[in-house]
């Protein structure tokens, strides 16, 4: 039989939007007031003006916010749940109403057993404590009990391979071990349902690969993971099901997948023409990089049309502004498949030093040529990623960048023998000889 | 007895905010763990790091009685009852600042603990408990270096009369946390909102401890006026205090009964404010 342990009822989550001033104080008196008497609350009234006695109440009520707006869904023991979402889709703001941090406006939810949060690890450390009086602090503040975390306390130790330092204060810790024995406090907690937001961003690859397999491991003792990710791989590898929120609203909610993924990252609602990137607003503004299009075209920078042909070459350009050169810029993109593979990263430096492309200040187009029989048949998506090399990101993988999607279809060979498309995620034409 | 069982299955509701107490005391039972662990952090993290360690416990309120003694004593000339003034301003220092750092501690809670309170769920009520308790242990610590000196005097001669007051030190102590938890917590609830408060807590706590009697005894305000301090919860307690260790001034019985009154009153209010904003002060902190 199926155990429901998290039921989401109508969740809606307000916002008062506007500064917090004299105005506030009088609506809030008000309100008060006619609480008091048991009249209505002349505030509580949405999408209406309110009725000002002064001229310096400038908080109007229409200025509010659905962070949620009449979110259900229910969560099964032993489930992983996936919640994807752009920025601003409600995904924090869910995990926190499901987490305690904050109520809800309207709606319910119901939980079966206990709640941690891994929202921000290492929440209340104490740089002056040692890493020892930390894990049972950390510990306590994330629900477990001091008999519980003494039993467990040298598997934690373990996991963060951290032994050596464990009667250190934690103020001397390189920030790799203080997100180690963070994540190793929380990781052994054993609630009945885990909360995850991001952590993966943290830490070294071969600890986020044991971070990866910790929440797979937490999945099949027949505990439920809540796991909100940009990371459509980390998803589609631990998830049994997955939401997808939108403005607050549930988009989608699915066992499959693979499928929801691909509806999320080709979501052509989003934006009108896919294939093609231009700058609308200052988010991306750097003085190294900063991008003002990307286009597919052909060899001549002709915009293409879709869906491509695979006879033929696609040019990637990317046109920018550069306002300061450093000799470590690393521009290029990431490659990936309709379901969210990661197929390749490309930077403009990938060759030998001396073959490097020169940048100079000014506007200037990049370009970069996928060769043609080269993909398989479906669509792509191409993400600008790049930074100063071993200093920073200017664009990371993963989070938002400037983006284009493109289709290909047919133009799969010149054989008369291979015109459908081919099982693989790549479909070249390479070269044979026989002798 | 199906709907009844559906009920069960369930944990936790989250809900919103209705009604007025969300208050539970197994919850924060629950929790004991965190609050010792939580003075264990506060007591043994203040003086990290520092030189003389544990011993600023004690130069601090010694100081204070010192400069106290100086200024009202010697130069503004306020009696003392008789009782030499090191006492008299001891007695006074130690417990007003017992009071005063657990209001103006706990008023911070919510600012202060925005980060943590953002990201996890426990009681909040086990911050500002775990503040009364460290400044509670301060005090003892604070409290020991005033008995010294009074069996110091004690021993020279001086007239000073313990009285059978003092088996009502722990309730006096107690009352006088509690206030501090309530004015802190009604504060800290309402700074969420208007930071205002923020400012007021300072200077406030300092008239505060003017309107009680701490730097002169209750014996130099004019029999007429001595109604107004009925309405300081905290002038009783002080007075008892000092009746009780050094036998001077006098116990008040009727004013000890208002002073209790209050606080439960203010302990309550605050309670009831912090339990409300606990559960959306992130929206508006």
């Amino acid at each position: 039989m199926s155990n429901t342990v998290i039921k989401v009822e109508n969740l809606t989550k307000q916002y008062r939007l506007g500064i917090i001033n004299h105005g506030m104080l009088f609506q809030d008196l008000q309100s008060w007031w006619a609480r008091f008497r048991g009249k209505e609350d002349p505030n509580t009234r949405i999408g209406e003006h309110v009725y000002c006695h002064t001229s310096s109440c400038n908080y109007k009520q229409d200025s509010s916010f659905l962070a949620l707006e009449k979110i259900s869904f229910d969560v099964e023991q032993g489930e992983v749940l996936g919640i994807i979402g752009r920025n601003g889709a409600g995904k924090s703001t869910l995990l926190k109403v499901i987490s305690r941090v904050t109520c809800p406006t309207e709606g319910q939810v119901k939980l079966q057993g206990r709640v941690a949060s891994l929202l921000e690890v290492g929440t209340g450390f104490h740089p002056e404590l040692t890493g020892r009086e930390n894990v049972f602090l950390n510990g306590a503040i994330l629900g477990m009990s001091h008999s519980e975390i003494s039993n467990k306390f040298d598997e934690i130790v373990a996991f963060a391979e951290i032994e050596k330092f464990i009667d250190t204060p934690v103020k001397r810790y390189s920030s790799g071990m203080y997100i180690r024995l963070a994540f190793a406090v929380a990781a052994h907690l054993e609630p009945e349902i885990l909360v995850v937001d991001e952590v993966l961003a943290v830490g070294d690859s071969q600890f986020q690969k044991k971070c990866l397999g910790k929440m797979s491991d937490v999945g099949k003792e027949g505990r439920t993971v809540l796991f909100v990710s940009h990371n459509m791989n980390a998803i589609e590898k631990l998830c049994t099901s997955c939401i997808v929120l939108d403005k607050g609203r549930l988009a989608a909610n699915s066992r499959d997948i693979r499928e929801v993924i691909k509806r999320y990252l080709f979501d052509k609602t989003d934006q009108q023409n896919i294939s093609k990137w231009v700058r609308t607003n200052e988010d991306f503004s750097n003085p190294w990089f900063d991008p003002l299009s990307v286009t597919i075209t052909d060899i001549e920078g002709n915009a293409l049309e879709m869906p491509l042909s695979n006879n033929q070459d696609i040019w990637v350009q990317i046109e920018a502004e550069m306002r300061e050169t450093d000799p470590a810029l690393t521009m290029g993109y990431a490659l990936y498949t309709e379901e969210g593979h990661l197929l390749y990263w490309s930077y403009q430096t990938d060759v030998s030093e001396e073959n490097w492309p020169i940048t100079k200040t000014g506007i200037s187009n990049w370009r970069s040529k996928i060769p043609s029989h080269y993909l398989n048949e479906g669509c792509y998506r191409i993400e600008v990623i790049g930074g100063l090399h071993f200093r920073q990101w200017i664009f990371e993988p993963g989070k938002k960048t400037p983006h284009v999607e493109f289709q290909i279809s047919g133009g799969l060979s010149d054989s008369p023998y291979w015109i459908a498309k081919r099982p693989g995620i790549l479909a070249p034409v390479m070269e044979w000889k026989i002798s | 007895m199906e709907i009844r069982d559906e009920n069960e299955k369930w944990t936790t509701v989250i809900s919103p905010v209705h009604g007025w107490l969300h208050f539970s005391l197994k919850e924060l039972w629950r929790y004991r763990d965190l609050i010792a662990l939580f003075v264990r952090r506060d007591f043994v993290a203040v003086y990290k790091q520092t030189i003389l360690g544990p011993l600023w416990f004690l130069i601090q309120p010694l100081f204070s009685t010192i400069v106290f003694t100086v200024i009202f004593g010697r130069i503004a000339n306020i009696p003392t009852d008789g009782i030499p003034p090191m006492l008299f301003y001891m007695a006074g220092i130690v417990s007003w600042n017992y009071f005063s750092s657990c209001l103006t501690t706990t008023s911070n809670t919510f600012i202060a603990n925005a980060n943590i309170f953002g990201k996890v769920y426990f009681p909040r009520l086990a911050v500002p408990i775990s503040v009364v308790i460290v400044n509670l242990m301060t005090f003892v610590i604070q409290f020991l270096l005033f008995l010294g000196f009074l069996f110091y005097f004690y021993w020279r001669g001086v007239p000073v009369h313990l009285s059978g007051w003092i088996l009502l030190t722990p309730l006096l102590l107690g009352q006088m946390g509690i206030l501090g938890l309530g004015v802190g917590i009604l504060v800290s609830s309402l700074t969420t909102k208007y930071r205002d408060l923020t400012f007021v807590v300072g200077f406030g706590t300092q008239l505060w401890m003017y309107a009680t009697p701490i730097v002169y005894p209750m014996s130099q305000i004019p029999e007429r006026w001595q109604w107004l301090y009925a309405l300081n919860p905290m002038a009783s307690l002080i007075e008892t205090f000092r009746y009780a260790f050094l036998g001077s001034g006098s116990v008040n019985l009727a004013h000890l009964a208002v002073s209790a009154g209050m606080t439960i009153f203010i302990l309550c209010a605050g309670i009831v404010l912090f339990s409300r904003i606990e559960k959306s002060f992130m929206d508006t902190v």
